[in-house]
């Protein structure tokens, strides 16, 4: 009998590598010998027209960087050009970047979620999952005016204040939302097909997340307890206490528990952060400004706290000193770092993008060696990688 | 009815022997037209409740309600240009989909859709029908191998592969049956349950889950989609088909969803037989002579009932992985389907 290897091309067009991620696979049978990935099929130059653009410019290009979560780009970039440029963000605005940032991290999770059942062929839980999904995209579009790249947050605030009725709505989607959970977990996390097809597949080990720099839900799946919000907080996240959900196995089936679980805390702390927010919700705000006969600035409704911004930018005679900065988002994804060096014109000499997903492919072709053609699938599917923001 | 049917010959003043000779190709033709217009039912039915399942509409644009949405899809594969990719084993590839579909629109012939209501009353139908249902194995074989495309190829190793592990368990929890019933005809199987304590399925549960189970995987139905499975090998063995070919594919598989869930009703839950004993027309003295209507009515409302239920394990299920297929069959199914046999035969020869 010959035996010979099968090499088959996963991709760039296929229909679960989520984009248009490329695989060499060499097969024997149904068992992988060797797989291999290849990128570059979605790179925009995303570093490299930074260059040639104000910082006002490229800034609503950085949406796309990772167009299912565009916030945590965006302030990625806005936090580094405001700690460069030395710019004040005001807390109304700060929470609202956190309620954003946290409603994205949910639609993210939940597009994952529906993606990677539909990777171990269960069709169904897509649909309940972009049902929840189109929630929470309707809200950021009466905020935003956008579904998906949102170009919400600028230097020293964010663009608009939301519109009148926006946080009850918000307040509303999160107390639905935990029973939807509860739903998806009564479909999936006992099936029994899909304990079989995900417990034991694609272990992490913690040493291994460490050494290909995985971030985010996948490394806490592996047993490291490491949150960006919390090891080095930006916004106003130090203010508040939340829970970082860590889990040993390494596997799918630990990884998909942490975004569940990482999507119930971030319920709790958008709850949270309507309940602080300065100035309240902006109908009523509208009300006690037009009464309000207050020293401005201390005020609780007129004062610098309610603003959402402190002093709006100009593109032109935004000229930041040379100087460098890196800063840490913890995306929905993982660990999001942007890295910018100015130079004394209004366009940054260099900005520099260190992507979650990047490591995650990486780790792609380890995971596979020596397991079945199926498994890559689940492995792929679990690991949340978004191609665009793995080539930029 | 014969002579019937001879008169209008005499009467049309065509030869005689042409009726008489035409006279037994009646039935096929009249299952030719039920599996087709079934097809086209069926796939609105599952989109539909599919639909229903996931929150959403489903076809509603063709006609009222879109019932004539899978008629138009029809036409359009009909009218679609037929593609043959270079390199590939072009006679091969274009039997292929025949191969595939001959065997589920011969396998038709042999459901009693009522009593004595069968194309092909053969005394050994039960066996038959599984023989001939699993030629239809070597379609998608050829199918794979033909069209010179590696998931393809993979799609069609799988397939046969399943399709060889689960034939036994079916094959051995249909023997179940076979022991209770004392016959292979399939008329007389679903005689032997005239009311809903008769069916098979209570001294043989065990037989009617096996058998459930090993359906989905010959159907190549979720969980057990491995051989089309789209997140993995993008379609599988009909990657490559378009048009007709590619309709004849489809049309089988959902031809052989009806035809497979009849024979589960008529192997354990009465056939055509009614749950309650008797029949309701049967107390009427003139709607006697068409009791075969209630009783196609018992056997249609039980075959949907099974194929709802095999659309709902659609809607519900993830696919398992290729070795925990082979696994489940080879370690869980056959050793629970030789239990079962040997149960039912304990029962039959102890009770009777």
């Amino acid at each position: 009998m010959i035996k010979e290897e099968l090499k088959i091309n996963i991709g760039p067009q296929h229909p679960s590598t989520h984009g248009v991620l490329r695989l060499v696979a060499d097969l024997d049978g149904e068992y992988i010998k060797d797989i291999e990935a290849k990128i570059g099929y979605l790179h925009r130059g995303m570093e490299k027209l930074a260059e040639s653009r104000n910082y006002h410019q490229y800034l609503p290009m950085v949406d796309r960087i990772d167009y299912l979560s565009g916030f945590f780009n965006s302030a990625s970039f806005c936090y580094a050009v405001e700690s460069l440029a030395g710019i004040e963000v005001p807390k109304r605005a700060e929470y609202l970047r956190l309620i954003t940032m946290e409603l994205n991290r949910i639609a993210s999770h939940l597009l994952w979620l529906g993606t990677f059942l539909l990777d171990l062929g269960a069709t169904s839980p897509l649909f309940y999952c972009l049902r929840e999904r189109e929630e929470i995209v309707k809200i950021l579009e009466n905020l935003t005016g956008q579904r998906m790249m949102y170009n919400y947050y600028c230097f020293g605030g964010v663009r608009k204040d939301m519109p009148d009725g926006w946080l009850s709505s918000v307040k509303n989607f999160c107390e639905n939302f935990p029973s939807q959970i509860d739903d998806y977990e009564k479909l999936i996390t006992e099936n029994p097909i899909f304990l079989a097809r995900t417990k034991g597949v694609g272990v992490i080990s913690a040493e291994m997340a460490l050494d290909y720099g995985i971030t985010g839900a996948n490394l806490r799946a592996s047993g490291v307890r490491f949150d960006a919000r919390k090891s080095m907080p930006y916004s106003v996240y130090k203010d508040f206490n939340f829970d970082t959900p860590t889990l040993q196995e390494g596997d799918c089936y630990a990884r998909y528990q942490v975004r569940l679980l990482e999507m119930r805390e971030s319920c709790k702390l958008i709850q949270k952060a309507i309940s602080r927010i300065p100035g309240g919700a902006s109908e009523k705000l509208k009300v006690k400004r037009t009464n309000c006969g207050c020293n401005k600035a201390e005020c609780a409704f007129c004062g610098d706290e309610t603003k959402i911004f402190f002093k709006k930018t100009n593109p032109l005679t935004l000229k930041i000193p040379p100087a460098e900065v890196t800063t840490f988002i913890e995306s929905s994804r993982g660990l999001s770092t942007c890295y910018v060096r100015s130079n004394g014109t209004n366009m940054p000499d260099r900005v520099k993008w260190r992507t979650p997903s990047f490591s995650a492919t990486q780790i792609l072709p380890e995971l596979c060696k020596g397991s079945l053609y199926a498994d890559i699938m689940a492995v792929l599917g679990s690991l949340d990688i978004v191609l665009p923001e793995v080539d930029r | 009815m014969y002579d019937l049917y001879l008169k209008l010959f005499t009467y049309l003043s065509l030869p005689k022997w042409l009726g008489i000779v035409s006279w037994p190709v009646i039935p096929f033709i009249g299952i030719a037209a039920l599996m087709v217009l079934m097809v086209l039912f069926l796939v609105l039915l599952e989109r539909k409740f599919l639909a229903l399942l996931t929150i959403r509409k489903g076809p509603n644009r063709v006609g009222p309600y879109g019932l004539f949405q899978t008629v138009a899809d029809a036409i359009k594969l009909l009218f679609k240009e037929d593609i043959i990719p270079t390199n590939t084993e072009k006679i091969l590839f274009s039997i292929a989909p025949v191969v595939f579909f001959f065997p589920v629109m011969a396998v038709y012939g042999l459901i009693p859709f009522a009593h004595n209501w069968v194309a092909i009353n053969a005394s050994c139908g039960l066996i038959l029908m599984l023989a001939i249902s699993s030629v239809s194995i070597l379609g998608l074989l050829s199918a794979g191998w033909a069209s010179n495309n590696k998931y393809s190829i993979l799609g069609a190793m799988r397939s046969v592969a399943q399709a060889i592990s689960y034939e036994l368990p079916l094959v051995l929890s249909a023997l179940g049956i076979v022991v209770l019933s004392g016959t292979m005809n399939l008329n007389k199987i679903a005689l032997g349950q005239e009311n809903i304590f008769g069916w098979y399925i209570f001294p043989s549960f065990l037989g009617f889950i096996i058998f459930l189970i090993c359906t989905l995987a010959e159907l190549n139905r979720v969980p057990f989609d491995l051989p089309e499975a789209e997140s993995e090998l993008v379609s599988g063995y009909n990657t490559e088909y378009s048009g007709m070919k590619f309709a004849l594919f489809f049309l089988a598989e959902y031809a052989a969803l009806f035809v497979y869930s009849a024979l589960i009703v008529t192997l354990f839950l009465g056939g055509y037989s009614s749950p309650f004993g008797g029949y309701i027309f049967g107390f009427l003295p003139y709607l006697k002579k068409i009791i075969f209507l209630e009783q196609a009515f018992w056997l249609m409302s039980k075959t949907f009932g099974i194929i709802l239920l095999i659309m709902w394990t659609r809607a519900t299920l993830p696919r398992l992985r290729a070795d925990q297929l082979m696994s489940f069959s080879w370690k869980f199914l056959l050793p629970l389907s030789f239990l079962n046999l040997l149960f039912v035969a304990l029962l039959k020869y102890f009770i009777g």
